[in-house]
């Protein structure tokens, strides 16, 4: 397969992909909080093409929009950021080759998000091991750009979304993490990941613990983790 | 770098301060991936353990975003928002774990919930 090939493959998976229509709806909200909170449509196309994960992006629009210093938004979008770490560790050596050299993995880095990781983890593994980063990058090309009309629909229509409509868009991105995890969980390891993480992240946010999310989550990836070997070494 | 500093950036313009509080920020953990992917094998175990923080750490921003969200979500009543979550859920389970239908289910629910509670 050639690597135009493989492109095209992994963006036929992404129009295809539930995410798609997720991401549209999400990102016409995000659109919206653009238009309404004083930035300009060039602003939000930039911002989705360059953060790429809508929990950071809501987090810069709020509180940049609302006036909030800007170190302490910059620290609030790191802190969301940081569970990006282990998504694109956890992708990249299954998309690379032995040969293949650090750059060509800035672009699949740069488009690991949620959706696209979901996705990379489930189909990338059946393809030729050569063309695994292509079919990433065309896959990730594909969610950006419906993301990218998503905000442009969004931004022109601000003025007219219901409140209603404007919270149920975004309480998408929730429900369709919630769903896709879970059907991609055919692990014993994933699904308690799931569970644990569900559960022990408002615990300890409610616990007031420092960096609850990234705690809570190496914990809940700890226990999953040493929960499925035991039972493995079991049976 | 110093809050002095990122003032300064702001003062420069919303694209700046886009590179310097959004761009950077969360693009520094993405890089820091491709380094720890480096000493990754496919088959380790430690690349299992690293899957498994990596799938509860976005079940965590999914509690998250139910139980504490930004922006237009938050009017709506935590009853709503956490009934509607379930409510998708076991739709997907019932439905051929579809994820079309759970999502579905959870967006009609969340929007009765919310006029039925009174918005």
């Amino acid at each position: 397969m050639s690597y135009a090939a493989a492109f095209v493959a992994g963006g036929k998976v992404g129009i295809k992909s539930v995410f798609s229509y997720v991401i549209f709806g999400t990102f016409i909200g995000y659109g919206a909080l653009c238009h309404d909170l004083g930035f300009s449509l060039m602003w939000a196309w930039l911002s989705t093409a360059l953060v790429w994960a809508g929990p950071a992006q809501v987090i810069v629009v709020s509180t940049l929009g609302s006036g909030a210093a800007p170190l302490e938004s910059a620290i609030a979008v790191s802190l969301s950021g940081m569970r990006l770490l282990p998504m694109v560790a956890a992708l990249l050596p299954i998309i690379k080759t032995p040969t293949t050299r650090w750059f060509n993995l800035i672009l699949p880095a740069h488009f690991t998000a949620a959706s696209m990781w979901v996705e990379g983890l489930r189909a990338a593994p059946g393809l030729p091991r050569e063309n695994r980063i292509a079919f990433c990058n065309g896959l990730g090309t594909t969610m950006m750009t419906i993301a990218l009309c998503g905000t442009f629909a969004g931004f022109e229509l601000a003025s007219q979304l219901p409140t209603l409509f404007a919270a149920a868009v975004l309480f998408l991105t929730p429900m369709s993490f919630l769903v896709s995890i879970a059907r991609n969980s055919k692990e014993l390891l994933d699904r308690l990941a799931l569970g644990l993480g569900l559960v022990l992240t408002p615990l300890f946010a409610y616990a007031e613990v420092k960096l609850a999310l990234l705690v809570a989550g190496l914990a809940a990836g700890t226990i999953a983790y040493v929960g499925a070997r035991v039972w493995r070494a079991r049976r | 770098m110093t809050p002095n500093a990122i003032h300064g950036a702001l003062a420069l313009g919303p694209y700046f301060a886009l590179l310097l509080v959004g761009f950077l920020p969360n693009e520094v953990w993405r890089m820091l991936g491709i380094l720890v992917a480096r000493g990754l094998d496919e088959d380790s175990e430690l690349l299992v353990w690293v899957r498994g923080v990596a799938t509860a750490v976005l079940a965590g921003v999914i509690s998250q975003l139910v139980l504490t969200p930004p922006g237009p979500l938050a009017t709506l009543p935590v009853t709503a928002r956490v009934g509607a979550a379930v409510v998708g859920f076991l739709a997907f389970l019932i439905v051929r774990r579809s994820i079309f239908v759970g999502v579905l289910a959870g967006e009609i629910a969340l929007v009765v919930g919310a006029l039925a509670l009174g918005h």
